[in-house]
């Protein structure tokens, strides 16, 4: 299958082009940017006038609910609202049922992925038995399955001896953790900021420093282990200002934010909107501008979907009781693109953190539009406006807190291995 | 942005959710139609059948005893029929869910819910899902809203002081934990009231609580000067396991309301509880049943509120 797709904005954010070029497919790989290669005959010309050509986006949490929780979700769904949300590459959190913890399930979940279009499929191990925080799983096998980090979702690991030892076991071999920090005893029973709005609607709180005390346990450990750590989903002011000075001070972690909490915050929560009921909870309105001017300058390093879809049932209950997270990998682009408009950042600089920057952190070959890399790209109307329904979200989980709202930018092409994946007619 | 959940688009009350973000104009009428109603409880004959035919259901997720008893009193006052439930013993126990029990308990042509949950922001929840002509009253939804308390406590306080404007107001014990104290932060503030004014240790705040419109005072003696009005909290026994305080005794003796205490108030100052009282707790004996006290007042005003609230909501 040779592919042309011609007349489009081509940005590929880790060399800072943006221009209109031609850029041809081969044999699943990138041929050529720009000039037409020798004997080139393509089997399909698609003209991306007027369109953003640019890497196929890397998603570094999505979650499948495969294996386990089929009712909810699975990869037939999800996968197909993954690529119709632009993405090529994603990590799924191994806090499925059970988790990933053998790699006979990692095997599982590769094949089956690989035999439906769609994106890459990195499954991200889990780091302790079942994630009790008490067991080491066998990393070295889960690796050589295919698990590209070790993780423990948001399950939390209560033991610090437990790890320190698993930094210590994964350094052993290079692997690279997960963790998202949140001390569990801070933020008991807890559902959301400890701010105004949970003093006003009376919900249980998660202080700022449930997510400071973890982080500064887990920065001394990677101190003392020289682990590879990526922190996930800072939500905090404070929480970002360790991080900036850790990176200082040259410790080999990285960090991310979900999409959701760049835009929301703990006044969206009002009047008890389960679809904003997230781990992190979004806090407040200065921690969210402190989470804006760290990635603007770097410290933050991708941007995530945390996508989450959750059934209506589990939804649909009090707030304190109703299953957080929030589908969102078809929300990462338009809300990405609106997070540079408003910051008034190129689409080059911005598109950085949901292309080369989380491929960079999985350490996978994704996220670059050069000569010889894979074909993985998205194709965007920048400028198409539509409006968030659940007739219109390919995933199953319906859980936006956007529901009824417009996003501005929307996904034309989705070509993964050098196929067209996902297509849609925009205006 | 949602819509306002507890207003018609012109404006009238559809449900009593919370207090949070209703207008003054509404509180007044509640508490104006609530004057009006106190006199049926003094009558012979105390019943109005400005609810005839309409069935209420008080649908208790929670157990209570003063609340219930006194929504069904005014919904009986009012011509009613009234139906009471106590959920927390049957259908939630053997998994259904909430959203459930309420369309089963709809199917029996409800005209209005009177609904108690554990967790903050039920009655929003069900008021989202019920049928359009169905109205729900909050009476108390986890740490968030008991609204009709809220505004018993502003006619009592009505009835005592006259007004709000020229007021210090003083809410003291576990306003973390307390529907009643946000309910009343919420009126207070509304109504005009000039100073309200929070007592508590650190532990039994919300952090952000400055935020609502309080003064915060951890001292009870600084806290109570020259107050009009002290509005003394539960303090439920679970909170000394939770190591938000050390013993019943020691709070007593930093935060019960005692005689000695209760002088640093204005000589006229009224004593107020949302009940039930622990005597020896929060509150001594000797202020509980003495001169300064309305509690048994706010009881009876309670009856003549939530009539207010059901006719101003469903009434012929």
């Amino acid at each position: 299958m040779k592919i042309h797709l011609k007349n489009g904005r081509v940005i590929d954010p880790a060399s800072g082009m943006d221009a209109i070029q031609d850029i041809y497919l081969a044999a699943g790989h990138i041929q050529a940017v720009g000039s037409v290669p020798a004997d080139f005959h393509a089997n399909q010309v698609i003209d991306a006038a007027g369109l953003v050509v640019c890497p196929g986006l890397v998603d570094l949490s999505l979650r499948l609910r495969e294996p386990g929780l089929e009712h909810i979700a699975g990869l037939e769904s999800e996968m197909r609202a993954a690529a119709a949300g632009g993405v090529t590459s994603l990590a799924c959190p191994p806090d499925t049922h059970p988790p990933l913890d053998e790699p006979g399930l990692v095997e599982m979940l590769k094949f089956r992925a690989r035999t439906m279009p769609g994106p890459r499929v990195y499954p991200v191990g889990a780091l302790t038995r079942n994630l009790k925080g008490e067991r080491l799983t066998e990393m070295a096998e889960l690796h050589e399955a295919g698990c590209i980090a070790f993780s423990q979702a948001d399950a939390p690991l209560v033991d610090t001896q437990v790890l320190l030892r698993a930094m210590e076991y994964a350094a052993t071999f290079g692997f690279s953790v997960w963790l998202r920090p949140q001390d569990p005893h801070l933020a008991k029973n807890g559902v959301a900021h400890d701010g105004v709005v949970a003093a006003r609607l009376g919900l249980h709180p998660i202080p700022v420093p449930a997510e400071t005390v973890a982080l500064s346990t887990i920065l001394l450990l990677v101190r003392e282990t020289g682990a590879r750590v990526h922190l996930c989903r800072l939500s905090s002011r404070a929480g970002v200002e360790m991080v900036r000075q850790a990176k200082k001070d040259g410790l080999p972690v990285t960090c991310d934010v979900n999409i959701h909490h760049v835009h929301l915050s703990e006044m969206d929560v009002a009047d008890f909107d389960p679809n904003c009921h997230l781990v992190p909870p979004l806090r407040s309105q200065r921690d969210r501008d402190a989470l804006r001017q760290a990635l603007e300058e770097g410290v933050i390093d991708a941007i995530c979907s945390d996508h989450a879809p959750v059934d209506e049932d589990a939804k649909e209950l009090p707030f304190q009781e109703a299953e957080p997270g929030a589908t969102g990998v078809e929300l990462l682009l338009p809300l990405t693109l609106k997070w540079a408009n408003e910051a008034g950042l190129p689409l080059a600089r911005a598109l950085a953190y949901i292309t080369h920057r989380p491929a960079a952190i999985m350490g996978v070959d994704a996220g670059v539009i050069a000569a010889g890399r894979p074909a993985d790209l998205c194709v965007f109307d920048p400028d198409a406006a539509w409006l968030v329904t659940p007739a219109n979200l390919a995933s199953l989980g319906k859980n936006s807190p956007y529901l009824g709202l417009e996003m501005i930018g929307r996904v034309a092409y989705t070509i993964i291995d050098g196929h067209i994946d996902f297509k849609r007619r925009v205006t | 942005m949602r819509d306002n959940l507890q207003l018609t688009p012109d404006g009238q009350l559809k449900h009593l959710l919370t207090l949070d973000g209703l207008p003054a104009r509404i509180l007044t009428q509640i508490l104006d139609t609530a004057s009006s109603f106190v006199a049926v409880g003094e009558r012979e004959v105390k019943s109005v059948p400005l609810l005839r035919g309409k069935a209420v259901f008080n649908i208790f997720f929670e157990n209570s005893t003063r609340t219930r008893t006194t929504f069904e009193i005014a919904a009986k006052r009012l011509s009613a029929d009234v139906v009471n439930l106590n959920v927390g013993a049957s259908s939630q126990s053997k998994g259904e869910t909430l959203l459930d029990t309420v369309a089963n308990l709809a199917a029996m042509h409800a005209d209005m819910f009177v609904v108690r949950h554990a967790a903050s922001g039920a009655a929003h929840l069900i008021a989202r899902h019920v049928a359009p002509h169905i109205h729900v009253v909050n009476a108390g939804d986890g740490r968030c809203s008991h609204p009709t308390q809220g505004l018993l406590d502003m006619f009592t306080i009505r009835h005592f002081k006259g007004g709000f404007h020229n007021l210090r107001v003083a809410i003291v014990g576990d306003v973390l934990h307390s529907r009643v104290a946000r309910s009343q932060i919420h009126a207070l503030t509304t109504l005009g009231c000039p100073q309200v004014r929070v007592i508590a240790p650190k532990t039994l705040l919300p952090r952000d609580v400055s935020n609502l419109g309080v003064h915060v005072y951890h001292d009870l003696a600084q806290g109570l000067k020259d107050v009009d009005v002290v509005m003394m909290l539960r303090l439920q026994n679970e909170r000394m396991q939770g190591a938000r305080l050390p013993s019943a005794g020691e709070f007593y003796k930093h935060w019960g309301l005692t005689a000695e205490k209760l002088r640093h108030a204005k000589p006229d100052a009224i004593v107020m509880h949302p009940g039930p009282m622990n005597r020896g707790v929060e509150i001594d004996s000797e202020v509980a049943d003495g001169p300064q006290s309305v509690i048994l007042a706010q009881v009876t005003f309670g009856i003549a509120v939530r009539m207010a609230v059901m006719s101003l909501l469903a009434g012929n």
